[in-house]
C-alpha cells in the first residue's frame, strides 16, 4: 500500500483525527488482479471507495472488428480466463443466431457439460479465494486440488488447460475422447463429498462467519438497479437465472434448482456458489445420461472444418472449403443480435452487428464482472471497515481480465 | 420474432416521437431521438406492464462515414415479465446524449466506457471521465477512423503516423 496522503485534519474532542486517501493496489494480493481502489479513510473506516480499472485493457472489441469470426474465439477465452467455455458459448450462440443454424443435439449436450464444468471451475476458485482473503488459507489449497482435476479434464477433452477455444460456431471442435465421460462421472462423484468438506472447514467457522455474516448487504432493489446478475443477484433473493427462464441449448431438458438466498451479504454470496456447484453436478450427470450419438458439429463445409481429415487429401471440394475457411473465414448475413447466457459470474451478453462480411462490424461484450464490480461504488449496507471491503470485493468475484476486456 | 404486445403501448404514449425499428432476430427495436431518451426510459421502467427494471447493456456504435455517425444502443430486460427490448438513439457529430444514470444506476460505468471508447458525451453524468484509458490519452480508440495499432509515439513504435506529421 503506497501513496498515503493527508486529506484534512480535523480536531475532535479528544484528539486529532485524520482522513487519508489510501491506494489499495494495483498490485496487491487481495485485489484479485490488477485492480486499484482509492479509499477515503477515516482511521479504519472507509468513507468512500472509487475503483480504477483498465490496467488490463487489451481492446478485445477493437481487435474483434479486425478478426474473422473463427479468430475471435481465442479472444473470448481471455475474458474470464477461469471459465473459457462459457465465453466461447455466448459468442458462438450469437453468431449461430445470425447465421440461423441449428447445432446438432450431441454438440449441445457436450457444450452444456463443458459450460457446467467451467462453472464449477470458476466457483471453486472463489469459494477458496474468499476465505483466503479473510485469512483462512487452507480452503484454497483444497479447492485448487479439485480444480486441478478439472484442469486435467479440460486438457483431456480440449487439449488445453486454460484457453480452450473448444466451442466453435456450429458445434464443438472435437468429440469427447475415449474415456472422457467416465472421467467426468468420476469427478461428479467426488466433488459433492469435497463440497461438504469445504463447508465443514469454513461455513461454521466463527471467524469466517463474523467476517462475512451481515457484512456488505445489498438489497434486492439495489441489486437490480446496480445491474448485478448471477449468484450475486440471487444471493439478494432475486430468483432469476437465464438457464431456467430463457433456456438456451438443452437447459430446458434438465432438471435443476436455482439457488437463491435472502440476506444478500458476503456469506450468502459465498454459500450460493457452493450450492450452485451441486446443481451443476446434477446438470452434468443428467446430460451424460441423456447425451445422444451423432454429429458434434454442423454438416456445413463453409462454416465448420471437415471432421474426416483424410478427406483433405482426396477430395478437391473439401480442400477448397478448408482453404477458404482458413484464409478468409465465412460470411455472416447482415443483421444484429444480442445474446445473453448465464456465465458463472452472471449475465454474459454479446451484441454482434454484422455488415455481411467475414468480420463483425461491432462486437460488444457485456461482461458480468464489469457490472458487478461497479457495486463497490453503489449502495452497500454494513461495509464499514477496510476489512469488510476486502470481504465484499472477494464475494463479488470479479475477474479483472473480464472487467477490463 | 413476433411483435410483442407492449410495443403498441409505447407507440400510443409517444406517437411520432419514437420510431418502430421492427423486429430483430432476438428482440424488438425502438428508435428514439436523444431529446426523448430519458422520458422514454422512465416510462419503460415505471409502467407496470413493461417494468424494464434491468439495464442489461449500454454501448456505442460508430457508423463512420455515415451521417448521423453515432448510435447509442440500450438493451433492456424486465425481470418480472422476462422480456427484452432494444433502444437505439442516433447521434450526430460531436455526439451528445442525455445520461440515464438517474433511471438505472448501473448505466454509470457503461456510459463512462462509451465516452472513453467513442467520445459520446453523456450530459448530466455524475462522473464522466475515462474508465479504461488513462486521462492523458488522446482520441477515442473504438472509433472506426482510429487505427487498430494506435498512433506512433515514444511507447508505440509500431503505431501509424498521425496525419500532418
Amino acid at each position: 500500500m503506497t501513496g498515503v496522503t493527508v486529506l484534512q485534519e480535523s480536531k475532535r474532542g479528544d484528539g486529532i483525527s485524520q482522513e487519508v486517501l489510501l491506494n489499495l493496489g494495483p498490485q496487491h494480493p487481495s485485489t484479485h488482479g490488477v485492480l486499484r481502489l482509492v479509499l477515503q479513510m477515516s482511521g479504519e473506516i472507509v468513507k468512500r471507495t472509487e475503483p480504477f480499472i483498465g490496467y488490463l485493457h487489451r481492446g478485445t472489441e477493437k481487435l474483434a472488428e479486425n478478426f474473422t469470426y473463427t479468430q475471435i474465439f481465442p479472444l473470448t477465452d481471455r475474458l474470464d480466463y477461469v471459465c473459457p467455455p462459457s465465453n466461447n458459448l455466448g459468442f458462438a450462440i450469437a453468431v449461430e443466431q445470425l447465421l440461423d443454424i441449428e447445432v446438432p443435439e450431441r454438440a449441445q449436450y457436450i457444450r452444456v457439460v463443458m459450460v457446467e464444468l467451467a462453472r464449477i471451475s470458476g466457483h471453486l476458485l472463489i469459494v477458496g479465494a474468499l476465505p483466503m482473503d479473510l485469512g483462512a488459507m487452507t480452503v484454497l489449497l483444497y479447492t485448487m486440488r479439485e480444480r486441478e482435476m478439472l484442469m486435467d479434464l479440460m486438457e483431456m477433452i480440449t487439449g488445453a488447460r486454460m484457453h480452450t477455444s473448444y466451442i466453435r460456431v456450429g458445434g464443438v471442435r472435437e468429440d469427447f475422447p475415449e474415456g472422457a465421460v467416465e472421467r467426468i462421472r468420476e469427478f461428479c462423484d467426488i466433488l459433492p463429498k469435497r463440497l461438504v468438506d469445504y463447508e465443514r472447514l469454513v461455513a461454521n467457522n466463527r471467524v469466517f462467519l463474523r467476517r462475512t455474516r451481515g457484512v456488505g448487504v445489498i438489497t434486492p432493489e439495489d441489486a437490480i438497479d446496480m445491474g448485478l446478475s448471477g449468484p450475486n443477484l440471487r444471493a439478494s433473493g432475486v430468483d432469476w437465472d437465464i438457464r431456467r427462464d430463457c433456456p438456451y441449448e438443452i437447459y430446458d431438458r434438465v432438471d435443476f434448482n436455482v439457488i437463491t438466498r435472502e440476506a444478500g451479504d458476503c456469506y450468502d454470496r459465498w454459500i450460493c456458489r457452493v450450492d450452485e456447484m451441486r446443481e451443476s453436478v446434477r446438470i452434468i450427470e443428467q446430460c451424460l445420461d441423456q447425451i445422444p450419438d451423432g454429429a458434434f458439429q454442423v454438416d456445413m463445409p463453409t462454416i465448420a472444418y471437415p471432421v474426416d481429415k483424410d478427406q483433405l487429401a482426396c477430395s478437391m471440394e473439401t480442400h477448397i472449403h478448408h482453404f477458404e475457411l482458413s484464409a478468409y473465414g465465412f460470411k455472416v448475413p447482415k443483421g444484429e443480435v444480442y445474446t445473453a447466457i448465464e456465465a458463472p459470474k452472471g449475465e454474459l451478453g454479446y451484441y454482434v452487428i454484422s455488415d455481411g462480411s467475414e468480420k463483425p462490424f461491432r462486437m460488444k461484450v457485456r461482461a458480468p464482472s464489469f457490472v458487478n464490480l461497479q457495486a463497490l461504488e453503489g449502495n452497500i449496507q454494513n461495509m464499514k471497515y477496510l476489512a469488510d471491503l476486502i470481504a465484499m470485493l472477494g464475494s463479488l468475484d470479479p475477474v479483472i481480465a473480464e472487467v477490463d476486456k | 420474432m413476433a411483435r410483442p404486445a407492449f410495443c403498441d403501448l409505447i407507440m400510443e404514449h409517444f406517437g411520432d416521437r419514437v420510431g418502430d425499428g421492427g423486429a430483430g432476430i432476438d428482440m424488438h427495436n425502438i428508435e428514439v431521438g436523444p431529446e426523448n431518451v430519458v422520458e422514454l426510459c422512465w416510462f419503460l421502467k415505471d409502467t407496470p406492464e413493461l417494468s424494464f427494471d434491468f439495464l442489461s447493456d449500454l454501448c456505442g456504435v460508430d457508423y463512420y462515414p455515415d451521417s448521423p455517425r453515432f448510435e447509442v444502443v440500450y438493451h433492456l430486460f424486465s425481470i418480472a415479465h422476462q422480456h427484452r427490448l432494444r433502444l437505439k438513439c442516433r447521434l450526430g457529430d460531436p455526439p451528445h446524449a442525455p445520461t440515464v444514470t438517474g433511471v438505472w444506476s448501473t448505466a454509470n460505468w457503461h456510459e463512462r466506457e462509451t465516452f472513453d471508447m467513442y467520445g459520446i458525451v453523456f450530459d448530466g453524468h455524475p462522473n464522466l471521465k475515462r474508465i479504461y484509458m488513462w486521462d492523458e490519452f488522446e482520441g477515442y480508440p473504438m472509433r472506426k477512423d482510429f487505427p487498430q495499432r494506435g498512433y506512433k509515439d515514444a511507447y508505440n513504435p509500431f503505431g501509424e503516423e498521425r496525419e500532418g506529421q
